[in-house]
C-alpha cells in the first residue's frame, strides 16, 4: 500500500492526515489486507453475497407525518456550532453555482 | 459501607417490591461505589444527578427504580452522548435511543453512560479518547472491548445491571474479561434506533449483568420490532425469564474451535472441555465438532477467515456511517477523530472504492454466506455451541495499542457467530486465584434461540461456581 | 431580444436527459417528516434525526413513494424489477446530511420503457427512487463568505428518470421533457413545478461526426428551469461544441450551468475523472420484492395517460395537432365528450369544439356547457347570405380599407380578422369567417 494511494483514501474519505501520519497509515493497512486477502483461499464462485442477515423484505412505512419525532427548530439547532435565522451556516465552498 | 450495590438486579427488583429494602439505601450503597472507584477505574462518563428522583418514578414498574449503566453510544436525552470521541464531545442528543426509552418506560433509570472503545472500534477500550477503563478485577488489566465500561461497572458493582452493545465480541468478549454475564441477541432482535451507527449489519444492542436472569429480565424489556429501524423482526418475544429453568436434559452441544493453533493445550480451551462435562453431567448430549479449512459438514468453519470478512464489512459500513461527522450539524469536525477512528475510516473507504469493491466487500460478502450455510447446517444436529469467548485471560493495559489488527485477532472466536446474526451468551467459566481474572464461556445457538442459549447458560451457571455474585465459594 | 439561433451543423447532436422529479407524499422518503419544504414556515422546521443526519438515525421508505415510481414507470412503459433495493452513494457535501444519498444502484425500480413524442421515440434507461438534500444559499455575513444550509428539504422523495441518448435536437428535448411533465401531472403524483424546484431537468449533449458512433466525451448541463430554457440551453451548446470541434479540439467533459442573463452555459465542475461515490447495499433498508399480480394491480390503478386520451380524441375525428394542445389534464375527457355530444345536437363538428377551446383558452372545468355552445354559434353562424351581397360588401371594405389591403400586401395576413368583421359589421349579419376569409383571399390574389 503506497502513500500515494493512502493520499488518494484520506481524501475520498474527507479525513484530515498530515504526511507523518501517511507512512505509519501505509503499513498498517498493508498489515490488515493481509489478513484480508487469506479470504481468497475460498472458493466462492457459486455463492451469493450476504448483504442482510435477517431474511427480512418489503419493510415499508405508511405515509403519514410523525409528528412525535419531528424536531422544533431549536431542538435541529441546538447541537450546531454556527447558525444564522434559522440556517446552519459553514464557510462557502467555492466551486458550486 | 453499605453492601446493596452488590445485589443482582433480580434481587434488587424482588427486594424493593417487598419493601425489604428503599430506593435511597440502594442509591446511598451505588452512589458510594462509584465516589470511590470511579476515577481509578475510569467506568462513568457522565451520570445523571438526578437519577433517584427518575428512580422514585419507577418504583411501581418491573425494574422498580434500579440503577442502570449504559454504554455511551446510546443517545440519551439530558445526558451527554459521545460514543467515546471527541467527535462528540459535549454532544446532548435532542431524542432518546429506543432501548434506553423502553428501559425507562419499564421503570429502570439511565444511571450514567459508559466509557468504551471510541466509536465502539475495538476490544480494550483503551481506544477511548477518555483515557482507558481498567479491569475491576485486576486494574494492572484491561477490561475488554468496546463495551468494556458497561462490563467493567458490573463488576464493580458500580451498577444493578448495564447495556452494551456488539458488532463482534463488544458485549461478550468484556463479558468474559471482567468474569459478567454479557448478551449478544440475535441481529434484528433488539432496535438500532438511537445508537450510534458502527456495523449497520452486525451492530447488537443487549444486556451485560450479574447473572443469566437478569440477562434474561432486561432482554424482555428491550428486545422488539421498532417502527424506526426497518431491520427489526416481527419474530415474537417470549418471556425470557420463563424459559430458563428447564435445564440441559436431552440438549445437543457441540464444542467448537479448542482444535484451532491459537486454542490447544490453553487454560481456555482445559475451562471450555470442563464446562462440556458439567453440561454432560447434567443431561446434555455433548460432541466435539472438528475445526476445518473449509465448507465441509459437520464441522465447523476456522474464525479465521471470519476475521476477514468481519474486517471488511465493518469498516466499510464503518466508513459510511462516520460520514455524517462533518461539525457541520452537530459535534466537532474530522480532525477531532482518534487514530484508530482514522484507520478505519480510511481501510473501510479503500475497500469500498472503485477497483477494489468486487475483490474485497463482494468477496468478504460471499464468505458471510459460507458461515451462515455452516452454522444451518450445524444448528440441524446441534442445539448449541461451546467455545471459549476470548483465546485467554485479560490482557495487561497497553497491549492493544499500534496493533491496527488486535480487536479483531481479540475476537475471532465471536465474528462468525457475529457476521451470521446469532444470539450469543457469555458466562464466567474459570477464575485464576493468583490475578483474579476470569476465563468465558460462549454458547451460541441459531438466530432467535435467544431462549435456548439462556437455558445452557442457567444451567452451567447454576451448577458452577464461577459466579462471583451466586455463590462466594470462589 | 434576439433568439439564439440553432446554428448549421453537419454532426448529430446527441442527448439525453435526465429529470427529477420530487414526489408530493405527505411524508419524506425515509421519515415521518411534513413533505413540504415550499411552504414550511422557517428554516429547518420539517427535520428529525433521520433527514438531519443525527447519529442513531434509521432510514424506513415510505411506501407511497415506492409505488408511485413504480407506476411512474410503468406509464413510461418500463419493466417493473421483481427484486429493487436501495443503495449507498457517497459524497461529501453541507447539503447531504448524511455524507452519503439514499439512491438505487444497480437495481433500480424501473426499466426499459419508452415515450413518444411528436419528435419521436425517447427511450427510458431507467426510473429509480432517492432522497432530496438540503438547500444551499450563499451570502455574505460580517463581511464573510457562507453558505447557509436548510434541512427542510432533506430526505423529501426524488424520482430519477433518465433517457438513452435518443434525442438530436432541441425541440426534440423541450417535446420530451413537456411529456414527461405532463404524464407525472397527469398521475398527479408531482406539481413539477420546475419554478418551485419540484421537477428539474439536465441535459448530456455532445456532438458525433457518425450518427452510429457515440462520442467519446459528453457534457452535462444543469440548472435548467424551465422549457424554454431547455432549447435555449442545447442550442447553445450545440453551436459552441461544433465550434470547438471544427477547430479540432474535443470538448471537455465538465459540468456545466445555464445562465439564461447571459444566454451561456458556464463550467461549474470538471468530471475528467468521474467520482467514486463507493455504492454498496443499504444494510438499514431490507430489498423489496414484487410479484407479477402487485404490479398489474398498480397498472390498473394507472388513470388515462396522453397518450390514450390523444388515440381517443383522434377516433372521435378530432385533428392530430388539436388532440395533442387537448391531451393534457386540464381538458378532462369525459368533459370533451360531454360538449362534442352537446355541441353535436346543435350542428356544429368535434374540431369546431376543440378550436374555440384551444383559442379561446377556455378552462372546460369551469366553464358552463351552454356558454361553450353559445360562442360555437357565434363563432360559427349559419346565417345566409346571398353571395351577390356578399361579394359587393367585401370589396366596399376593400376600398374603403386602403390601409388595410396595402398591410395585407406587405405581409401582415392577420389584417384578415379586421376586415371580415367590417364586411360582418357592414351586412348587419354574422358570416362564416371562413366563407369571408376564402373571398378575401380570393379577391386580394386576383385584384391586388
Amino acid at each position: 500500500m503506497s502513500t500515494a494511494v493512502v493520499q488518494h483514501i484520506a481524501k475520498l474519505a474527507n479525513i484530515p492526515i498530515t504526511s507523518a501520519e501517511e507512512k505509519k497509515l501505509a503499513d498498517g493497512f498493508t498489515t490488515t489486507l493481509g489478513v484480508v486477502d487469506q479470504l481468497k483461499k475460498l472458493d466462492t464462485s457459486t455463492v451469493e453475497p450476504t448483504h442482510q442477515v435477517t431474511g427480512l423484505q418489503n419493510v415499508l412505512r405508511d405515509d403519514g407525518i410523525d409528528r412525535d419525532r419531528m424536531f422544533t427548530q431549536e431542538q435541529a439547532l441546538a447541537n450546531a456550532l454556527h447558525t444564522h435565522n434559522g440556517y446552519i451556516v459553514v464557510e462557502q465552498i467555492l466551486d458550486q453555482e | 459501607m453499605g453492601t446493596l450495590n452488590t445485589l443482582t438486579l433480580t434481587d434488587a427488583i424482588r427486594k424493593l417490591h417487598n419493601n425489604e429494602i428503599t430506593l435511597d439505601a440502594l442509591y446511598a450503597d451505588v452512589n458510594s461505589a462509584v465516589s470511590s472507584k470511579n476515577s481509578a477505574l475510569n467506568i462513568y462518563l457522565a451520570q445523571d444527578k438526578y437519577a433517584e428522583k427518575s428512580a422514585e418514578k419507577g418504583t411501581l414498574s418491573l425494574l422498580r427504580g434500579v440503577p442502570i449503566a449504559v454504554k455511551d453510544n446510546f443517545l440519551t436525552v439530558g445526558l451527554p452522548t459521545t460514543a467515546s470521541s471527541k467527535v462528540l464531545d459535549g454532544f446532548m442528543p435532542p431524542y432518546e435511543s429506543t432501548v434506553t426509552s423502553k428501559l425507562k418506560k419499564a421503570g429502570g433509570v439511565i444511571f450514567g453512560k459508559t466509557n468504551m472503545d471510541a466509536w465502539a472500534h475495538g476490544s480494550s477500550t483503551e481506544t477511548s479518547d477518555y483515557g482507558p477503563t481498567k479491569n475491576p478485577r485486576n486494574p494492572e488489566h484491561l477490561p475488554g472491548g468496546s463495551s468494556g465500561g458497561s462490563a467493567a461497572a458490573v463488576a464493580a458493582d458500580m451498577c444493578i445491571a448495564a447495556i452494551g452493545s456488539e458488532t463482534a465480541g463488544s458485549i461478550r468478549q468484556p463479558s468474559a474479561w471482567c468474569g459478567v454475564v454479557g448478551l449478544k441477541p440475535t441481529y434484528g432482535r433488539v432496535s438500532r434506533a438511537g445508537v450510534v451507527a458502527m456495523g449497520s449489519s452486525l451492530d447488537c444492542p443487549g444486556p451485560i449483568t450479574k447473572t443469566v436472569e437478569d440477562a434474561a429480565i432486561l432482554l424482555n424489556v428491550i428486545a422488539g420490532q421498532d417502527k424506526y429501524d426497518a431491520t427489526t423482526s416481527p419474530v415474537q418475544v417470549p418471556d425470557f425469564t420463563k424459559m430458563l429453568k428447564t435445564g440441559v436434559k436431552g440438549v445437543r452441544v457441540g464444542i467448537a474451535y479448542i482444535d484451532h493453533e491459537k486454542l490447544v493445550g490453553t487454560p481456555a480451551a482445559k475451562a471450555v472441555e470442563q464446562a462440556a462435562e458439567v453440561l454432560q453431567s447434567l443431561g446434555a448430549i455433548v460432541d466435539r465438532v472438528p475445526l476445518s479449512q473449509t465448507l465441509k459438514d459437520n464441522t465447523i468453519l476456522t474464525p479465521d477467515y471470519a476475521i476477514g470478512v468481519y474486517t471488511v464489512v465493518q469498516r466499510g459500513e464503518v466508513s459510511s456511517n462516520l460520514a455524517r461527522y462533518d461539525g457541520i450539524r452537530y459535534g466537532h469536525d474530522r480532525t477531532h477523530f482518534g487514530d484508530e477512528a482514522k484507520r478505519r475510516i480510511m481501510l473501510g473507504t479503500f475497500t469500498l472504492s472503485k477497483g477494489y469493491a468486487d475483490k474485497y466487500y463482494v468477496k468478504a460478502q460471499q464468505v458471510r454466506s459460507l458461515y451462515i450455510q455452516n452454522f444451518r447446517q450445524l444448528f440441524s444436529r446441534y442445539d448449541v455451541l461451546i467455545s471459549p469467548t476470548s483465546p485467554g485471560y485479560a490482557l495487561k493495559l497497553g497491549a492493544s495499542k499500534d496493533n491496527p489488527m488486535f480487536g479483531e485477532l481479540e475476537d475471532m472466536l465471536e465474528e462468525p457467530s457475529s457476521i451470521t446474526g446469532l444470539p450469543g451468551i457469555n458466562v464466567p467459566c474459570g477464575h485464576d486465584k493468583k490475578t483474579n481474572l476470569y476465563l468465558g464461556l460462549n454458547i451460541v445457538s441459531a438466530q432467535w434461540n435467544e431462549g435456548l442459549v439462556l437455558r445452557a447458560g442457567y444451567a452451567f451457571e447454576q451448577n458452577t461456581y464461577w459466579n462471583s455474585w451466586l455463590k462466594k465459594d470462589k | 431580444m434576439a433568439e439564439p439561433t440553432q446554428k448549421h451543423t453537419r454532426r448529430t447532436p446527441i442527448i439525453g436527459m435526465e429529470v427529477h422529479v420530487e414526489l408530493k407524499t405527505a411524508s419524506k422518503m425515509f421519515c415521518g417528516c411534513a413533505n413540504d419544504p415550499f411552504h414550511a414556515p422557517a428554516p429547518n422546521t420539517y427535520t428529525c434525526p433521520v433527514c438531519l443526519g443525527m447519529p442513531g438515525g434509521l432510514p424506513v421508505a415510505n411506501k407511497k413513494a415506492v409505488e408511485w415510481t413504480i407506476k411512474l414507470g410503468l406509464a413510461l412503459g418500463c419493466k417493473v424489477a421483481l427484486f429493487s433495493k436501495f443503495d449507498r452513494k457517497h459524497y461529501f457535501y453541507p447539503d447531504l446530511a448524511k455524507g452519503y444519498q439514499i439512491s438505487q444502484y444497480d437495481q433500480p425500480l424501473c426499466e426499459n420503457g419508452v415515450v413518444h413524442t411528436e419528435l419521436g421515440d425517447v427511450r427510458i434507461h431507467r426510473v429509480h427512487l432517492e432522497e432530496d438534500t438540503g438547500k444551499l444559499q450563499h451570502t455574505t455575513i460580517d463581511g464573510k463568505r457562507v453558505s447557509l444550509i436548510d434541512f427542510n428539504r432533506s430526505g423529501v422523495p426524488l424520482v430519477e428518470i433518465v433517457t438513452e441518448p435518443d434525442i438530436h435536437s432541441a425541440e426534440h428535448a423541450k417535446a420530451y421533457a413537456k411529456q414527461i411533465h405532463e404524464i407525472v401531472r397527469t398521475l398527479e403524483i408531482s406539481d413539477a413545478d420546475m419554478e418551485k424546484g419540484s421537477m428539474r431537468l439536465e441535459a448530456n449533449i455532445s456532438l458525433a461526426d457518425d450518427p452510429n458512433v457515440l462520442p467519446n466525451y459528453k457534457v452535462e448541463v444543469k440548472n435548467i428551469n424551465s422549457f424554454r430554457f431547455l432549447e435555449h440551453a442545447i442550442t447553445f451548446e450545440i453551436a459552441r461544441q461544433d465550434a470547438l470541434l471544427n477547430d479540432k479540439k474535443i470538448p471537455a467533459q465538465e459540468t456545466r450551468g445555464w445562465n439564461e442573463e447571459k444566454r451561456t452555459t458556464i463550467v461549474q465542475r470538471s468530471k475528467e475523472n468521474a467520482e467514486d461515490y463507493r455504492y454498496f447495499p443499504d444494510p438499514d433498508l431490507p430489498p423489496m420484492t414484487f410479484d407479477a399480480k402487485y404490479v398489474e394491480k398498480l397498472r390498473a390503478e394507472l388513470p388515462m395517460l396522453p397518450e390514450e386520451k390523444i388515440k381517443k380524441l383522434e377516433d372521435l375525428g378530432i385533428k392530430p395537432e388539436f388532440a395533442q394542445l387537448l391531451s393534457s389534464s386540464e381538458f378532462p375527457l369525459s368533459t370533451l365528450e360531454t360538449l362534442f355530444t352537446a355541441a353535436k345536437g346543435k350542428g356544429f363538428e368535434p374540431n369546431q369544439v376543440a378550436s374555440v377551446i384551444i383559442n379561446r383558452k377556455l378552462d372546460i372545468r369551469q366553464v358552463k356547457t351552454e356558454h361553450v355552445l353559445e360562442i360555437l354559434a357565434n363563432t360559427y353562424t349559419k346565417d345566409e347570405v346571398d353571395p351577390k351581397e356578399l361579394e359587393s360588401a367585401v370589396s366596399a371594405v376593400l376600398e374603403e380599407q386602403p390601409k388595410a389591403v396595402a398591410d395585407y400586401k406587405a405581409g401582415k395576413t392577420q389584417v384578415i380578422g379586421f376586415l371580415i368583421g367590417m364586411v360582418s359589421k357592414k351586412l348587419g349579419k354574422k358570416v362564416s369567417p371562413k366563407l369571408l376569409s376564402s373571398i378575401l383571399v380570393r379577391m386580394f390574389s386576383s385584384k391586388y
